[in-house]
């Protein structure tokens, strides 16, 4: 079935884009209407949330919605807008996905769009006393010093809602009584995995209520980007999720070649598969030694150290980075691999199976591990798609959520690997998916690294790259999840807009409902095991 | 075999000489009270450099071995370094409890550690009921632990004594029933007549069964109650960030640290006391040449070495396994120790009785 | 008089790039004049105090990641004896800021700062610490710590590789040496107006 015609269907207005993805411009009074049909009807079933992007258009303010369907596999993109600058309001969809709450407090935060029924309109990344909204092309920084005031925090949120008649009125809706106790998690401490802080509302030892606050690594990249060239935009990607930075740049790469049709020669391809699939094991390795060191086993922390430095030895003769890369380019890669780059993956390669062994013997075996990990903090697969849980986090939930194999990009629709998935969807299931994902990494590995063919490392692009007008998506298997770029452009040489999807953002807005009834030990656990990097979900 | 009485007779028999009997007891006291708190910082030092060494070694890496010749000076600057920084006080805190707290931690530490004897004739604290003595004064270390959780005002530390308080509360009923079972053995509560009744073979061969799982029992339970290894979620640094002492700076940090260390080798000094036999040396009955020769190494040099080789054992086991949940070390202790113990304790009972021992 | 050398072990004094500031310091720190006694009293303090500086485990980004590999076992920081990195502020030595400092960020920074006991020191990791780094024109980033704070010594990089992390923390252990400690580091802060 046809997704324009079944939209035309229901929203005769709607409107069609020329260029880049098939868009459709949907007024704001019948979105949500439409929005719950393309949800809930059984042919078309878009059940996974991809992206909502806030977007101001000079004259309106907007929201972009990426929707896709796990059932069918078929993606659509929709827009909405509203014309009132001074009090934008727009229907909340929080009711179909819960992927929607942190996003929404997102654009209210950049934009000061109030989404009808989100029944918590806070800011997400910036401080209360903020005044402004940075994203809009019309701000004022100078209305921002520094301040170096204590931050108060409120126990209440507003929430904006229709009450019977179909009036707007402000509700105030509380989040943590006075008689709670109440602990303040964070922003520096040893196992955040960065700064990020939780207010905890406990009772004895068992966690009755989370909130997460973000935003104390939140660097402004997406604004950054909007006065940047595009190459200029790829320095800062490696600094997103710093795990993940061969993937990251690969994202945004392949979105700026596939809006200006640019294809890159074969062994660029080979050379990019390559080196995400090294970054992902390197990725893991650390979430093995930091899961390890959080749960009190501090050896394994130094045994898995010890094995990434491997990995990076070999990054840094082609790359000249350890932690950073910088490899990727619009049209290829930086420099040709270096001349003993086989040599030493297959030799990395032969070392590391045995040493997986020894891995799973000291600490996965152990049975203080299993009554710590087993059957703690499940999260079903039903939320897994609600709130858009992709990466070990879905797929140790039952949901197979592998962009390398939905939509597949570089090399990944050659080879053969499995996609790993779990049921259980416990602390243990997300730990196994990554420690099994490893092996198949080195399959992958293994199958390329003899292969390479010979070719050009950079395709001949202009000094200067212009994408054309458009909305461009692409997105990748990043070591955490589905890292997604979007770009609008004007056909200048600065991108419009430039979003990054995050692979953080859903696990942190999952943990409320993953934490309820545990104790404050399994929140560590789970921390651990959902494997987030703060700057990926700061930006 | 080196027999201290003979130093300290003779140390008496030479102050007694020139001042009265009375004086000369208060002079002997203060020497002794000198070289316990020497002893006790030595052996901290020695400790704090074994574990940073040995943990190191477990971890594939060096460890310090820049300040002085194989990082033999570490601790010393890390001690100097203590002793000058500035101790914080609080503004809202309960004043007295809180400078009270690193003192009665290290009061009960000491009482502890006199009661250990090191060589023959070398007891400082010894009567007849030294086993229920050494109990008793190790449990003021709570109320140590619990008066620094509640009077930092915090809610973290609060929450870190808490758990403190239970888990050491409930472990030394494990501790208890396992000293019980090798009393029942030995007939004695007093220290240095259960280290001589050794002489003709170790505790823990003489007592074969309940004595090895005694062992095993108490290693585990002594382990819980120092708050070290895989039950040291109390001060676990990644879940609350230091624990009951996260607002002690300086000096009272200091005193929490050492206490620390100093509780692990007391477990073990009373392990290797009540089960292994403390400073005799390894006797073999029949075996007189033997026995001759094992006698020419002093009694401290097996008690340290049995000792240490407890710690190191501690240790071993620390570096290796992650840490359980509070709930998980409750329920280990009230459902699986205690019955164990019990029964143990029963079983050694009827083979006294019947005379089932060597 | 004769300037005091800090000796490093294995590193000579000629190899360090920055030794004019030390020797600046020292002249100023000397110009009343050294009591023989409190400067061999100084010295083995000093000693004690620069061979043991524990770290407040504190890292925002990317550099965080550097400094846990440095604690690994193939740069062991161990060997410094610098591992004993406290989680409580209130025990530990330094703070090396390692990553971004956002505008959010830094009351909570200046927070963790004023709860370190003196003698304490700071020491800016990475681009973003030092200045800003790649970050510098964004609307939410403070341009470097020592907006906010004294910096007693900066390491830049993007991230610093281990080795340069080492020669941060050399430098700063040369600063401790020199430093007078009677009369000098050890005197009660005068109160903020």
């Amino acid at each position: 079935m046809n997704i324009k015609d079944r939209i035309l269907e229901i929203v005769p207005e709607a409107q069609f884009a020329e260029q880049g993805d098939l868009t459709a411009t949907i007024p704001a009074e019948s979105f949500h209407a439409l929005a719950e049909r393309l949800k809930n009807d059984k042919d078309t079933q878009f059940d996974f949330l991809l992206s909502l992007t806030g977007m101001d258009w000079g004259e309106t303010l907007g929201v972009v919605y990426h929707l896709e369907s796990t059932v069918y596999g078929h993606t659509i993109v929709l827009k909405t807008m509203t014309a009132d600058r001074e009090k934008p309001e727009l229907a909340s969809v929080t009711d179909l996905w819960r992927a929607a709450e942190f996003n929404e407090r997102e654009v209210f935060d950049f934009f000061g769009i109030r989404f009808i029924n989100n029944s918590d309109m806070r800011r997400l990344y910036l401080r209360e006393d903020w005044v402004g909204y940075p994203l809009r092309k019309d701000y004022d920084d100078s209305l921002n010093p520094l301040r170096m005031t204590n931050e108060v925090t409120e126990d209440t949120t507003e929430e904006l809602s229709l009450d019977e008649e179909g009036n707007l009125v402000n509700k105030t809706n509380v989040l943590f009584e006075d008689k709670e106790y109440v602990v303040n998690i964070g922003p520096q401490h040893p196992a955040t995995h960065g700064v990020l802080r939780f207010r905890t509302s406990l009772e004895g030892e068992t966690i009755k209520k989370i909130e997460p606050y973000c935003g104390y690594i939140h660097r402004g990249i997406e604004k950054m980007n909007e006065s940047l060239t595009y190459p200029q935009t790829l320095a800062l990607t490696d600094r997103l999720d710093y795990l993940a930075s061969h993937q990251n740049r690969h994202a945004v790469c392949m979105c700026v070649e596939k809006a200006m049709g640019v294809e890159v020669s074969e062994r660029v391809q080979y050379i990019r598969t390559i080196m995400d699939e090294l970054q992902r094991i390197d990725s893991h390795l650390l979430f093995y030694s930091c899961a390890c060191m959080d749960l009190g086993g501090l050896t394994a922390f130094f045994y898995g150290f010890r094995d990434r430095e491997k990995i990076l030895d070999i990054f840094e003769a082609t790359t000249g980075g350890r932690l950073i890369q910088n490899y990727n380019t619009i049209g290829g890669v930086q420099a040709d691999i270096h001349p003993d780059f086989v040599k030493d993956v297959k030799e990395f390669i032969a070392y590391l199976r045995p040493i997986l062994k020894e891995y799973h013997d000291i600490f996965t075996g152990n049975i203080i591990v299993h009554q710590r990990m087993k059957g703690v903090g499940v999260l079903t697969r039903e939320d897994a798609i609600s709130f858009g849980a992709t990466g070990g986090t879905g797929r140790a939930s039952g949901w197979a959520c592998d962009t390398r194999k939905r939509k597949p990009y570089a090399m990944y629709g050659k080879v053969d690997f499995k996609e790993i998935v779990y049921n259980e969807g416990d602390c243990f299931a997300r730990y196994m998916v990554r420690m099994d994902e490893i092996l198949e990494s080195m399959k992958i590995i293994e199958q390329l690294i003899d292969n390479i063919p010979a070719g050009d490392y950079q395709v001949k692009m202009k000094p200067i790259i212009r994408v054309p007008e458009g909305n461009y998506f692409a997105s990748v298997e990043a070591s955490r999840g589905e890292f997604g770029v979007f770009i609008e452009s004007h056909g200048d040489k600065f991108p419009y807009r430039m979003k990054y999807r995050s692979t953080g953002l859903p696990l942190v807005s999952a943990i409320d409902t993953i934490t309820r009834g545990a104790k404050i030990a399994d929140l560590i656990a789970i921390g651990a095991t959902l494997d987030y990097v703060v700057p990926d979900i700061d930006r | 075999m080196f027999d201290f009485s003979i130093v300290s007779s003779w140390i008496h028999g030479l102050l007694t000489g020139f001042m009265p009997e009375g004086l000369a007891i208060f002079l002997e006291c203060v020497v002794i009270g000198v070289c316990i708190m020497l002893m006790y910082a030595v052996l901290a030092i020695v400790l704090i450099y074994m574990e940073r060494k040995v943990c190191a070694f477990f971890q594939c890496r060096l460890g310090p071995n820049r300040v002085g010749k194989y990082g033999l000076m570490q601790v010393f600057a890390d001690v100097f370094k203590m002793l000058i920084k500035e101790i914080i006080t609080l503004k809202n805190s309960d004043r007295l409890l809180y400078n009270l707290a690193p003192y009665m931690v290290i009061l009960a530490s000491i009482l502890s550690f006199s009661c250990l004897p090191i060589n023959k004739g070398m007891e400082i604290i010894d009567f007849n009921i030294g086993v229920f003595f050494l109990m008793a004064a190790s449990s003021i270390g709570v109320v140590g632990i619990l008066l620094a959780g509640w009077s930092s005002n915090n809610k973290f530390t609060l929450i870190g004594a808490m758990r403190s308080g239970a888990q050491i509360i409930s472990y030394e009923l494990s501790v208890g029933l396992s000293i019980l079972t090798m009393v029942v053995l030995t007939g004695t509560m007093s220290f240095s007549e259960i280290v001589e009744g050794q002489a003709d073979g170790w505790n823990i061969f003489k007592g074969h069964i309940p004595a090895l799982i005694a062992f095993i029992v108490y290693l585990i339970a002594g382990n819980a109650e120092t708050n070290r290894g895989p039950f040291d979620l109390p001060e676990a640094e990644s879940e609350l960030t230091a624990g009951y002492h996260t607002e002690y700076s300086g000096m009272h940090f200091g005193f929490f640290y050492l206490a620390e260390y100093l509780n692990l080798f007391i477990v073990s000094g009373v392990a290797a006391t009540v089960f292994l036999g403390g400073w005799m040396p390894f006797h073999v009955s029949g075996l007189d040449g033997f026995n001759a020769i094992m006698d020419f190494i002093p009694g401290f040099v097996w008690f340290f070495a049995k000792a240490f080789f407890v710690v190191f054992l501690l240790m071993w086991i620390k570096w290796t396994f992650p840490r359980l949940r509070i709930d998980q070390i409750l329920k280990l202790e009230w459902k699986f120790l205690v019955p164990i113990s019990m029964f143990n304790l029963l079983l050694m009972v009827l083979i006294v009785v019947f005379g089932l021992h060597f | 008089m004769e300037i005091k050398k800090p000796k490093i072990k294995s590193m000579q004094y000629e190899d360090f790039q920055d030794n004019e500031y030390l020797e600046k310091m020292v002249a100023e720190l000397n110009a009343e004049g050294t009591n023989v006694l409190l400067g061999k009293l100084d010295d083995l303090i000093n000693w004690g105090r620069s061979n043991s500086l524990w770290p407040l485990t504190f890292a925002t980004s990317c550099c965080g990641i550097e400094f846990m590999a440095l604690g690994a076992a193939r740069y062991d920081m161990a060997r410094f004896g610098f591992e004993v990195a406290r989680a409580s502020p209130r025990q530990a030595d330094m703070i090396m800021v390692c990553g971004t400092i956002t505008d959010r960020m830094a009351p909570v920074l200046k927070r963790l700062y004023d709860q370190m006991p003196d003698p304490k020191y700071v020491v800016a990791v990475g681009g973003c610490a030092v200045s800003g780094g790649p970050f510098k024109k964004s609307y939410h980033v403070v341009n470097g710590v020592d907006q906010i704070m004294p910096v007693d010594v900066y390491i830049p990089g993007c991230p610093p590789r281990p080795e340069a992390f080492y020669y941060g923390m050399m430098q700063l252990q040369r600063k401790v040496k020199l430093e007078k400690f009677f009369g000098g580091v050890n005197r009660k802060e005068k109160e903020e107006k």
